[in-house]
């Protein structure tokens, strides 16, 4: 196990390095146009564009490149010349109201997707089942955007109960950071839930026609057993892959969410950065988002094999 | 063998089981009786759908569907197995009656370990049994059956195990209670032909030394050949021939169980041209002829099959050999084929 667990992580350091790669290759040497412009953005006077031109060293080998870039990212050295501001530091500020925000809206989405999920396969075909699922399918097809202007309208606008926006940190004010985050919790969270009750009550019905459940119930444990032991523990295996997944994605910013609560994180930054394409800012985000999406890959990979035995790759076979 | 009424363990009457279905009732078992004694072996053969297996999972309760009809009587001693209730019915399942299905590729849950597994069985029914009496059980029951290395086996999960060992892991699991009936739901299908004989041979062994009471369900003669006391021959969810081993093989009565007979492959005969088949295929349950179900393919139907017969005695001498076909028994062995 620990030898497949450093390979996996090794396997993640040749990802990043991938990744990296080709974020060096979109941004500066792909497009056909001068990178030292692009990159100076809309700002651009010459005497920045020549400076730029020098610092990131365009007229070095490729490889050289690259690595002026690398060390600029990981050195905190990255400027946004549109702003006028250290990048890094930008990204670091922004992490508190970003994982804030996963955090708490993937502890809704997990419980009630996996409740609502868990409830709808029990009574499949019946009531709960069908209202159930006029609720997933509801928040399924809600675009984010729309059930945010709803909840700023009635929760914010209209009777004040919550905050409009912005973030406060939870070490300055613990019931303040509540307050504010609630309604993008919900907002976030509605999509999810939709997806993950849908999935885990196919994943269950499915799980009931199989012979080993036939069997549970054949060597006569309880219903209840039969259900717990059998049915969801099996169910549960892809929601860990989907969960992780949809958490190292949403790490990296959630663009929408953040933009239109104000909540200043990196999904905000990057939001405004498009809008200015300003590049230091969009690359420096891309390879944050890559971390996280690499790293909960990983992750998934690592839970997979202690949830699935049958996942060991390789182990034998060296 | 054991004599038929003599110390019957478990008695089925009239088991019939229903299914409604957008295209109506489908009636997939349709009248079935029979008894079985400790230590007996009764083979249950048939095709695909001729209601094998719906019978033996309404016996111990796990034919669940809210459309299925189940009518009839199951008794197993004392006890009324189709009026029992859901409780009653989990604490004879895997304890008094024990089940073994046919692909031990999916049976087993591939998360868990065998021995868990096993012990599961076990603490389902004797809660006083801890984890490790019940790992120290499971590693008997795996020696029981021919596993070796048991001590480091039970820690293995199913995926480890190949197809035959996986059976016998089953079998074992089946044995975990010391059951007084075992089911065994064409155990041996999915095995390749060595395994087979190996698993067959296990189960006439259990059932020597232990007494156990087995129903098998295959749709493969040999496999009854092998191992069978009694045979009933099931056909579009009737039973149409029910004997003793040798009446059926030696003085089959019903064109169909000859026509199952004739398409075994036997090194003791000269090897036919091609190999004999029942021509025809199983009628729809949902559509069957009226009178004899078997009238479509019999090639010696005649004016009376419409009617349908019942499961008599027709043979002055063999009462316990049934059938439900009209011919005489005397143009019956002319018309056999030998």
């Amino acid at each position: 196990m620990s030898r497949f667990v450093v390979r996996r992580l090794l396997g993640m350091v040749a990802v990043l390095f991938a990744v990296s790669v080709i974020v060096f290759l979109v941004f500066n040497v792909i497009p056909s146009s001068d990178p030292a412009q692009r990159m100076a953005g809309k700002a651009a006077t010459p005497r920045l564009v020549a400076s730029i031109e020098d610092e990131w060293g365009f007229d070095d080998p490729l490889p050289q490149q690259y690595l002026t870039m690398m060390k600029k990212v990981f050195s905190g050295e990255l400027i946004s010349y549109f702003g006028r501001e250290n990048v890094d530091e930008r990204i670091v500020e922004g992490i508190p109201a970003t994982f804030s925000l996963c955090v708490g809206a993937a502890t809704i989405w997990l419980f009630f997707g996996l409740l609502f999920g868990y409830l709808s396969a029990m009574r499949a075909g019946g009531t709960l089942d069908r209202a159930l699922t006029v609720v997933a399918v509801t928040g399924l097809s809600m675009p984010v955007p729309f059930i945010a202007a709803l909840f700023l309208n009635y929760f914010t606008y209209k009777t004040e109960i919550f905050p409009s926006g912005g973030y406060v940190e939870l070490t300055a004010d613990p019931l303040e950071w509540l307050d504010h985050l609630i309604v993008p919790w919900i907002t976030l969270a509605i999509l999810y839930v939709g997806f993950y009750s849908r999935v885990l009550r196919s994943n269950m019905l499915d799980a009931m026609n199989e012979d080993y459940v036939r069997t549970a119930r054949a060597k006569g444990l309880s219903e209840r057993r039969v259900i717990r032991g059998h049915v969801l523990r099996n169910s549960l295996i892809p929601i860990v892959t989907l969960f992780g997944l949809d958490v190292g994605v949403l790490l990296g910013g959630a663009i929408v969410i953040e933009g239109l609560f104000s909540l200043n994180g990196i999904g905000q930054y990057a939001y405004e950065s498009l809008k200015n394409v300003d590049l230091p800012p969009i690359m420096a985000i891309t390879l944050f988002g890559a971390f996280f999406i690499v790293l909960f890959n990983a992750l998934v990979d690592i839970a997979y094999a202690f949830l699935d035995p049958r996942v060991k790759l390789g182990e034998s076979a060296q | 063998m054991s004599a038929v009424g003599a110390n019957t363990l478990l008695s089925v009457r009239d088991l019939r089981v229903g299914f409604n279905t957008e295209g109506g009732l489908l009636q997939a078992v349709d009248g079935v009786s029979f008894d079985l004694a400790a230590g007996e072996v009764l083979a249950i053969v048939g095709e695909s759908g001729a209601g094998k297996s719906v019978t033996a999972q309404t016996i111990l309760g796990l034919t669940r569907s809210p459309n299925a009809r189940i009518e009839g009587t199951v008794r197993l001693g004392e006890t009324d197995l189709l009026g029992a209730g859901d409780e009653a019915m989990r604490s004879i399942r895997g304890d008094r009656v024990a089940m073994v299905f046919q692909d031990p590729m999916t049976s087993f849950n591939p998360v868990y370990r065998i021995g868990r597994q096993i012990g599961e069985a076990i603490r389902a029914h004797r809660r006083d049994v801890s984890k490790d009496e019940a790992r120290e059980r499971a590693v008997e029951l795996l020696d029981a059956v021919g596993i070796p290395d048991g001590e480091r086996r039970v820690d293995a999960y199913p995926h480890e195990f190949s197809g035959g060992m996986r059976q016998r892991a089953m079998i074992a699991m089946a044995l975990a209670l010391d059951p007084e009936v075992l089911i065994a739901d064409e155990p041996t299908t999915a095995l390749d032909v060595t395994v087979q004989a190996q698993i067959l041979q296990l189960i006439e062994r259990l059932n020597r030394e232990r007494g156990l009471a087995t129903i098998l369900i295959t749709h493969d003669l040999g496999v009854v050949a092998e191992t069978a006391d009694r045979v009933l021959v099931m056909y579009a969810g009737r039973v149409v021939e029910e004997g003793t081993l040798e009446e059926i093989f030696y003085d089959p009565q019903h064109p169909y169980t000859w026509g199952l007979l004739g398409s075994l492959t036997r090194l003791d005969r000269e090897r036919p041209k091609r190999l004999p088949q029942i021509g025809g295929v199983p009628p729809s349950l949902l559509d069957l002829p009226a009178g004899c179900s078997f009238r479509p393919r019999c090639p010696h139907a005649f004016d009376r099959c419409a009617e349908l017969p019942g499961l008599d005695a027709r043979l002055p001498d063999a009462p316990g050999h049934r059938d439900r076909c009209w011919l005489d028994p005397e143009t019956k062995r002319e018309r056999r084929p030998s």
